[in-house]
């Protein structure tokens, strides 16, 4: 087990090297003055010098790439000239609000997609099979940024049901002490039951917003593989043997369908990540996503630069876990590693 | 063995109104597709106002005779900025995908057919790409080349390059040493002769699907950058600049500022979504899902 | 129910003869994209406590079909428009769903070919033997982990602790076999129902399940229905056999019977065409003509008619003939 885990992890670093390479080429080695961007549009030539020379821009490419790299791991991802922060102090303060929204939003649209795709193929041509290829179909259709507006419309501006679209938490309250970031757990952490549910509240309509666009795929992947597994050869022998319906569907047909389930799920979050900056967007919300938005409207290199940095990172760390997950569940899968 | 194109199946005109007829949601999503192709071609000529127009006076106006689609904070024709900007979004859109079926499907069918160094090198450009989240990608790609159209073209047709690699790579792979490929090598085609005239035909019907399904993912990609304020800039007409120029309003009650966009938007992606589905169905049929 | 299990425990005295299942005119339809398919008509036999039935045919005859009607996993376009399927007096056909569950596995079982794909493939074979034990019979955790063994070892897996926890993707084609075996017999049925169990295996292992089979079989008096497409399998291990075709019992009879005296072309045919000893190929007979097509409204009483030499006139006309002296019943008015 420890050894699958082992490789796995290997054969994650020449995506990771990629990532650092291709953020790399991106800021230091394209044509133009890589030195003006990351002064700023403001910035002096005494100050773009400055910044050449604190850059190191006039060394070679592979000594500029070592250099980079060893910045990295040194922490140093480079100074936002509009906040004047390190923009990796400001990339961690504001992480967990992205993950808060990415997570809860998966969850809502597993929640409502896996059970939806289940029932659709078990019941072929029922309403729920309608309505299951009909937000298939329409779900991929929906541009994140306008569902997210389109709801806050109606939940908040028509129905009054949701607050406004303006952040994290009602401004009138204070966020809990800080011990993951997340506001869900770190309020009932600290037992602050009115800033649960205010920042609950808050997250309601972005968080379905994410799940919206994923819940297409899901169901959709749900459905195919259940219709497949509920067709082959061994349910017949669980059927012949007896065995109670609900056994066969989720002890044998569920679990065999959650396979390729589990391999959307490196493109569901592809998806969910970049969806995450227009949903950050959107409703305001202070994570990396709107960061790196108010960075580009700036002209602001470092920023941008981290920001892709650390959604590659995020991404990759989140196919390995898929990709152990997968492990998990398919015994065929670890002996060839 | 024969190479199967989609001309090779018989009587393509009627096993296509077939498909069409059993499957009206297709037929709809090709006439919608019409529509849109009018639009994108007429478009400046048959909408009702200039799209950059302003007239203060009639600013923020909800739908209204004259102005079936509201007017904007500065007085502009909502539908006439909604119909031009068809061509602006089908362009990008076009372009990209058109670049990346292009250099995609010549890279894949040298890393297939050539195999050794080819394959691993065009592989580990794929899975470079795939490696990150693609519309940050692309955002990383336009904030570092310059915030112009071009740009966006061009990082929506780097992120789209993987799936073709991976089709025409997997299709040629698959008929690298058939019987007609050999037979060709053996009567003296050069291998770029047996690449376009024997291999390539056959990773058109895949492609195609991918082609259709890509063109609605770009309208999007596109549309999202230009949310974000990458790409297309004011006072340009483009779909998604439309609704972020709304957003602000929206919350307020003024609603058809991006509602009306944004609608527009997601019935061209759901076009080609169904048209997608539809030419899937059309190829081949044993992947319907 | 109970009656059931009487008949199964009753245990059979020398000459006895107990029926376990009657199949009267069954009648079977399929509704398909391209048309009704006529798949079983007027399917009759019987099964007797203790005897091993061959139920012979081409691929396509409804062997397979007739297996799942009876025990009633019939894909849902399946529809049974006439006859009755009776087990040990019970009533098949107007069971409920849950009576039947409780036959399923209990006292009615089945295995199929292509062992490797019958089986969960992500699931332990040991788990999935205890899976149909627990359903049947209420036991204590650890009482079913060794329950689940002594099958292992009953049907002749080597190692059986360490195959417990074995994947169906770990063993060969015959050890899966085996472990549906195990599955099938793990609640000691009265009847067991073989698909086709030794199709794709090699010759000594087919020899071998057949053997575990028949061994197994008779150990607990249980009756087996053997379906396949191979008259010389049937003839080594069945009692009796029933010749299908093309959905019709065209010849049921003892198996020394069917073979020196088969009495309907078809069967005949079949026989002709079993390579034996020191015979030359173009000593084989080989069948005319193709199975017909079963969406046609318009197909004739005796479904081997177009392909028939010995065939009259009144083959057209009459409906499909029964000649049955008790012992030996054949489906032709021209028998040979």
């Amino acid at each position: 087990m420890l050894a699958t885990i082992a490789k796995r992890l290997f054969a994650a670093i020449p995506s990771l090297v990629g990532v650092v390479v291709v953020t790399f080429v991106l800021t230091r080695a394209l044509p133009g003055d890589p030195a003006a961007y990351f002064a700023g549009p403001s910035a002096t030539v005494e100050a773009v010098e400055q910044v050449r020379e604190k850059l190191g821009l006039n060394a070679s490419l592979p000594k500029q790439f070592a250099r980079y790299v060893v910045d990295l791991v040194h922490g140093d991802w480079g100074e936002s000239h509009s906040t004047g922060q390190p923009v990796l102090t400001e990339l961690v303060q504001r992480l967990p609000a992205s993950l808060e929204l990415t997570l809860c939003g998966l969850l809502i649209a597993a929640v409502i997609a896996v059970p939806l795709g289940i029932l659709a193929a078990t019941r072929p041509g029922s309403w729920v099979d309608h309505a299951c290829r009909l937000l298939t179909t329409a779900g991929v259709s929906l541009p994140t940024f306008f569902t997210g507006l389109l709801l806050s419309y109606i939940f908040y501006f028509l129905l009054g049901w949701a607050p406004a679209p303006l952040g994290r938490l009602d401004p009138y309250l204070s966020a809990p002490a800080s011990v993951t970031g997340f506001y869900l757990i770190d309020s009932l952490i600290a037992g602050d039951w009115e800033v649960f549910v205010a920042s609950a509240r808050q997250l309601v309509l972005p968080a379905v917003t994410m799940g919206l666009f994923v819940m297409a795929p899901l169901a959709r992947m749900t459905r195919a593989a259940m219709l497949g597994v509920l067709s082959s050869d061994f349910i017949r022998t669980a059927r012949a043997s007896g065995l109670a319906k609900r056994t066969i569907l989720y002890k044998y047909a569920f679990r065999n369908a959650l396979l390729p389930v589990v391999t959307t799920m490196g493109m569901v979050f592809s998806f969910m990540l970049g969806s995450n900056v227009l949903v950050e967007k959107v409703f305001a919300w202070p994570g990396i996503g709107s960061y790196a938005i108010e960075a580009l409207t700036s002209s602001d290199y470092a920023p941008v630069q981290g920001f892709v940095l650390t959604m590659a990172v995020l991404y990759v760390l989140l196919n390995l876990a898929v990709d152990l997950t997968y492990t998990l569940i398919d015994p065929r899968v670890s002996l060839d590693g | 063995m024969t190479t199967a194109t989609i001309a090779a199946a018989p009587k393509p005109i009627s096993h296509f109104r077939y498909v069409v007829s059993e499957n009206p949601v297709t037929a709809f999503a090709f006439a919608l597709f019409g529509l849109f192709v009018l639009l994108a071609i007429f478009g400046p000529a048959i909408a009702p106002y200039d799209p950059l127009y302003t007239d203060n006076a009639v600013a923020m106006h909800p739908p209204m005779k004259g102005h079936w689609f509201g007017t904007d904070s500065v007085g502009r024709d909502i539908l006439s900025r909604v119909i031009v900007a068809t061509r602006l979004d089908f362009g990008i859109a076009l372009a990209a995908v058109a670049l990346s079926f292009a250099i995609g499907c010549a890279l894949g069918c040298c890393a297939g057919y050539f195999g050794g160094w080819t394959d691993r090198i065009v592989s580990r450009i794929s899975d470079t790409i795939m490696a990150f989240p693609l519309f940050v990608l692309a955002m990383g790609i336009v904030a570092a080349l310059g915030n112009t159209v071009g740009n966006i073209v061009l990082a929506t047709a780097i992120i789209n390059l993987p799936f073709y690699i991976r089709v025409a790579r997997a299709e040629v792979n698959v008929r690298r040493n058939a019987g007609f490929v050999e037979a060709a090598r053996l009567s003296g085609n050069t291998d770029t002769r047996i690449l376009l005239r024997h291999l390539f035909p056959n990773i058109l019907p895949p492609t195609m699907v991918q082609v259709s399904l890509n063109m609605g993912w770009a309208i999007l990609n596109a549309a999202g950058l230009s949310f974000i304020g990458l790409g297309v800039r004011p006072p340009q007409a483009e779909w998604g600049i439309m609704v972020a120029e709304g957003a602000q309003y929206i919350v307020s009650g003024e609603w058809w500022v991006a509602l009306f966009p944004g609608a527009v938007l997601m019935l061209a992606v759901f076009c080609f979504n169904l048209l997608g589905d539809g030419l899937r169905d059309l190829i081949d049929p044993r992947r319907r899902t | 129910m109970n009656q059931i299990i009487d008949i199964a425990a009753h245990p059979l005295s020398i000459g006895e003869r107990v029926a376990l299942l009657k199949v009267r005119d069954l009648t079977l339809e399929f509704q398909t994209r391209s048309g009704v398919v006529h798949a079983l008509e007027d399917v009759s036999f019987e099964l007797y406590k203790g005897e091993t039935l061959g139920l012979v045919g081409e691929s396509g005859s409804g062997k397979s079909v007739l297996s799942y009607a009876i025990l009633r996993i019939l894909d849902a376009a399946g529809r049974i428009t006439a006859g009755s399927i009776e087990f040990g007096g019970m009533d098949l056909l107007r069971a409920r769903e849950s009576d039947m569950q409780e036959l399923r596995g209990r006292e009615l079982a089945m295995i199929f070919q292509n062992p490797r794909v019958a089986l969960n493939p992500i699931r332990a074979v040991g788990k999935q033997i205890e899976d149909v034990l627990k359903h049947h019979a209420p036991l204590r955790d650890q009482d079913l982990k060794s329950r689940a063994i002594a099958l292992l070892q009953q049907v002749r897996i080597a190692d059986p602790e360490r195959r417990y926890h074995a994947y169906p993707f770990e063993m060969s084609g015959g050890q899966c076999q085996r472990v549906m075996i195990a599955i099938a017999l793990a609640c000691s049925p009265a009847l067991l129902i073989a698909d086709e169990p030794t199709t794709g295996l090699d010759v000594t292992t087919q020899a071998a399940i057949m053997d575990l089979v028949q061994d197994l079989g008779r150990a607990r008096q249980m009756a087996t229905l053997l379906i396949t497409h191979d008259l010389g399998l049937a003839a080594q291990y069945c009692d009796r056999i029933v010749v299908m075709h093309a959905g019709h019992v065209v010849e049921s009879a003892p198996k020394r019977e069917i073979l020196r005296m088969p009495r309907h072309p078809y069967t005949a045919k079949l026989i002709g065409s079993i390579p034996h000893g020191a015979g030359t190929l173009r000593e084989l007979t080989a069948i005319p003509g193709n199975l017909p097509d079963l969406r046609r409204g318009n197909l004739p009483p005796c479904r081997y008619r177009d392909r028939c030499e010995r065939s009259l006139d009144l083959c057209d006309t009459r409906p499909l003939a029964r000649l049955d002296d008790g012992n030996h019943m054949v489906a032709c008015w021209n028998p040979q």
